[in-house]
Formats: structure tokens, C-alpha cells, sequence
């Protein structure tokens, strides 16, 4: 009996911090992505790019964030993988790494005129570990190349 | 040392192929950050100390994979990959692959 107390408490508390946190990183990656549009464009899978312009720098930029998942959205997983269907609680938070980490990458470019061949790398850790209650944060790298014009006469 | 993820550095001209250059790392935090991190892990969001782990990994591989370029004389890498893995429990592996080159100005071009 108390074990079932405690774990609907622990749910609770894990389904209002982590919700919360969600909301909250949610509305923040919304606002750099507004703040951040078209600059710099961004390309996906360009490998035969070129330009004639004058280019004034060129290098790789990447961007990388681990989003750890809660409690309560592996106890979710868990009980909904039994029927099958959409795991929404692992969407989100694979949404939310991917977007921070372009994000991130973008912003290390903030002056870069176009980012070319960006590619994501994504990596769920600890999701088959063999401790019974470990919960999976998803790892990812997003990479481009950042391209600078040189100023045009 | 010139790092691209395309296939050709725009403005330069390739004079020669130097071969595949590849670097990894294998990396982990230690105890009092697993430990710092679990406790995050319960309520959710992004965990700090890992995304320092994986900056440090991914500078770390691609540093390996340059001084080995640089081994064969060569002055830029193309089409550069970026690949990770899991090994262990707050352990992360990335590895860098990409082909060395070597690129000149077209003036210098002969």
C-alpha cells in the first residue's frame, strides 16, 4: 500500500516540474526561433555547393545538448508500450533536442551568411541500461558548414 | 586547417587526395556529476554537465582527427561526419571521420 502512495506522489510531483519545464523550454526554443529567422539560411544536404562570390570564411559549426526525460514520462512509456501506438512523451522531448541543438548551432553562426549540408545526430542514452529504473535522455549533435561572404564591392 | 561538411571548399581548388582521417574519444563524467545529473534526470530537462561531456568529446575527436591530417601533410578536411554512440552508462563516444585534402588558391594552381 505505501509502496503505491509513494509512487503517486513521485509521479505527481515528476508530471508538475517536468511539464513545467517543458512549457517553459518550449515557448524559449519558439521565442530564438522567431528571433533567429533566415538568419543564417540553413541548408540541408548540399554536398555539391558553390558560390562565385568572394568568401571570407569559412569553417564547421555544430551545436549539442543532452534533454534528459522524467520520471513520470517513463512510467508513461512504459505502460503505453504495451499496447503499441504513439509514445508522445518521448516525441517531445525528441522535438525539443533536435531544436535546441539547430538552434544552438545557429547561434554560433549569428553572423555567417548561410549554413550548407546541416546535418543532425541523434542518440538515446541509457535506454536499454540495465538499471531497472533508468530513465533515457536523448543526446544530439547538429553540424554545418558556416559560410561568411567576403563584404561585396 | 580548413573543416567543411561538403564535398568542395568553394574558392579553393583541390590539388590532392591525402585518404580518409578519422579521430574518436570515449568519455565520462565523473561519480559527483552522474550524481548531480541523476537527480535532474527525475524531474526532466536539459542536463548541463552532459552537454559539456559531449562539447569536450566532440572538440576532442575532431582535434584527433586534424593532427592526423596534418600527419599527411594536408591543409583541409571535406565532407566531415560526425557519428556517436552509447558505450556505457554516462559514458558517450563520438567519432569524427572526413577526407583530407590538399587545396590551393586557383591563381597558384599549376
Amino acid at each position: 500500500m505505501l509502496d503505491i502512495i509513494v509512487l503517486l506522489i513521485t509521479l505527481a510531483i515528476t508530471y508538475a516540474i517536468g511539464s513545467y519545464i517543458e512549457k517553459r523550454h518550449f515557448k524559449k526554443i519558439q521565442q530564438r526561433e522567431i528571433a533567429l529567422i533566415k538568419k543564417p539560411i540553413i541548408s540541408y544536404g548540399a554536398k555539391k555547393w558553390n558560390t562565385k562570390r568572394e568568401i571570407k570564411k569559412i569553417e564547421m559549426v555544430t551545436g549539442e545538448v543532452v534533454i534528459s526525460g522524467d520520471y513520470f514520462k517513463t512510467f508513461v512509456a512504459g505502460l503505453k508500450n504495451f499496447f503499441g501506438g504513439r509514445l508522445t512523451t518521448f516525441e517531445s522531448i525528441m522535438d525539443r533536442a533536435r531544436r535546441e541543438a539547430i538552434l544552438r548551432m545557429r547561434e554560433k553562426a549569428r553572423n555567417a551568411h548561410i549554413i550548407v549540408n546541416a546535418r543532425i545526430e541523434a542518440i538515446m542514452l541509457d535506454c536499454d541500461s540495465p538499471e531497472a529504473n533508468a530513465i533515457p535522455k536523448c543526446a544530439v549533435i547538429a553540424y554545418g558548414t558556416a559560410v561568411t561572404y567576403a563584404p561585396q564591392k | 586547417m580548413i573543416i567543411t561538411t561538403i564535398e568542395t571548399i568553394p574558392g579553393m581548388k583541390i590539388k590532392a587526395h591525402c585518404g580518409l582521417v578519422s579521430g574518436s574519444t570515449v568519455r565520462a563524467k565523473n561519480v559527483f556529476q552522474d550524481f548531480g545529473a541523476g537527480l535532474k534526470n527525475v524531474v526532466g530537462g536539459e542536463l548541463k554537465s552532459y552537454t559539456t561531456l559531449l562539447t569536450e568529446a566532440r572538440e576532442e575527436a575532431i582535434a584527433r582527427m586534424v593532427e592526423q591530417a596534418k600527419r599527411l601533410k594536408a591543409n583541409a578536411i571535406i565532407n566531415v561526419r560526425l557519428a556517436t554512440s552509447s558505450v556505457t552508462t554516462g559514458a558517450a563516444e563520438v567519432y569524427a571521420y572526413g577526407t583530407a585534402v590538399e587545396v590551393v588558391k586557383p591563381e597558384s594552381a599549376v
